[in-house]
């Protein structure tokens, strides 16, 4: 059973929607219980960073998420503020995360030229092989909504995809069993419709 | 005339083009980027755009969609967002209590609020804003309006003019210049593209999208209603 955890923020019913149509049942869910029995679990996310984290731990879901992120028999997938709450830090709000993937959150800083937010369609450049992204072409585009992304660190455990948008930052990581999407793969046609598909086949 | 899709011309004689559901599931088929569903009566009869059709787009859309119309409480635009849209677009209310811009942003973050303004040029060439369906005049200045709106949370400013609005005779470039130039957040140019020329126009008078009605729901010189939008390899030319 796929959970995706209901924290209180995210389009929940657009994820459940687009795995319901690639055939799959879904739990949206913020049960400790079953969240921890769970064998795939999608973090969602849209709004501030500050308050996903703070209705996390309003939850309790903190710990759980932890233990889960430590397990090999669980996968994990962020999706955009979901991503970001795993990191470490995030500016929005100079707050910790999760602390479960070795990376940060920062504003994007560019030329005049690139507004933010970074709305739009556009495309990853993976140097890495990320099993989620298996048999998606390199100039597929996704749908991004965002004005804080993440930089690479040094953790040689994480691999990365970068996307373009004045300066490089990380639209996908993967580190053992936690994966990471900066875009929304639920609002981002079929392209979309087959990460998810990959993360559920995992 | 009750419910659908309609196309006007400067905001006006609505044109019935058909199911909005339909169009949607058309718009799929053609991987359209973006859809923006906007209530055009709502504010006028006092109220804001349905829930349930929200929710019925929601169920159909796998591209990001925004929708609006007489939205006027935090409640309407949460209720909008969890029935699956990605972002809430403000106009006439917001143009009256600009708080709502504040609220909005503050609990959805502001990649999820577009501020929408409305523009009539004068015969003098003198621009103005209109709320509720072009039907009320607004004192306030167009860029002292737009970087406000900036300031309060709006993510996104959209364009739309009126005197351009169904015309298909191209975008107020100048009026997408003038408002770019003073933001640092991106912008929709809406109103008036004819053509796959006036998208490049627009982008490079400082718009960060575009956005057109007639021109993709009408074929040919009778305006037949026809659903169309550019393929992949269109889009790449159009956008190089």
């Amino acid at each position: 059973m796929i959970s995706v955890v209901d924290y209180g923020l995210g389009n929940l019913h657009s994820i459940k929607k687009a795995l319901n149509y690639i055939g799959h049942d879904v739990l949206i869910t913020n049960d400790k219980g079953v969240i921890k029995s769970s064998k795939k679990i999608i973090l969602p996310g849209v709004g501030h960073f500050s308050r996903g984290i703070k209705n996390l731990e309003k939850f309790n879901l903190v710990e759980t998420l932890r233990e889960k992120s430590l397990s090999s028999d669980c996968h994990i997938l962020g999706i955009c503020l979901g991503m970001q709450l795993l990191t470490n830090f995030s500016e929005e709000g100079n707050i910790e995360g999760l602390k479960i993937v070795d990376l940060n959150v920062s504003r994007f800083n560019l030329e005049e030229e690139y507004k933010i937010p970074h709305i739009g369609w556009n495309s990853i450049k993976a140097k890495e092989s990320i099993s989620i992204l298996e048999g998606i072409g390199q100039d597929e585009l996704f749908y991004f909504v965002h004005s804080y992304a993440i930089s690479k660190s040094g953790n040689s455990k994480i691999k990365y995809g970068f996307t373009d948008y004045g300066k490089s930052f990380v639209s996908i990581f993967s580190k053992d069993n936690v994966f990471g999407v900066q875009f929304h793969p639920e609002k981002s046609h079929n392209q979309g419709l087959k990460i998810l598909e990959n993360f559920v086949n995992l | 005339m009750d419910k659908g899709l309609v196309k006007t011309v400067n905001f006006s004689n609505p044109n019935y083009i058909g199911d909005p559901i339909n169009a949607v599931k058309i718009f799929n088929e053609y991987k359209a980027d973006e859809l923006i569903f906007v209530d055009i009566s709502a504010s006028l009869n006092g109220r804001s755009i349905s829930s349930k059709f929200v929710k019925e787009v929601g169920e159909e859309a796998f591209m990001p969609f925004s929708v609006g119309g007489g939205i006027k409480t935090i409640e309407e635009a949460e209720s909008c967002i969890n029935n699956g849209a990605e972002r809430i677009i403000l106009d006439s209310h917001a143009c009256e209590n600009p708080d709502i811009i504040n609220t909005c942003a503050e609990n959805f973050g502001r990649q999820s609020v577009i501020v929408s303004i409305d523009v009539k040029k004068s015969f003098f060439g003198k621009y103005n804003i209109y709320t509720h369906n072009g039907t009320q005049k607004q004192p306030k200045n167009i860029i002292e309006w737009a970087i406000e709106a900036q300031n309060r949370g709006a993510g996104e400013i959209m364009i739309n003019s009126i005197s351009q609005d169904g015309t298909m005779k191209g975008y107020d470039c100048k009026l997408v210049q003038k408002i770019s130039s003073n933001l640092t957040i991106p912008i929709i140019a809406a109103g008036g593209a004819g053509s796959y020329l006036d998208f490049n126009e627009a982008i490079k008078f400082g718009a960060s999208a575009v956005a057109a009605g007639s021109m993709f729901v009408y074929h040919g010189s009778r305006k037949a209603v026809l659903i169309n939008y550019p393929d992949k390899s269109e889009l790449s030319n159009i956008f190089k």
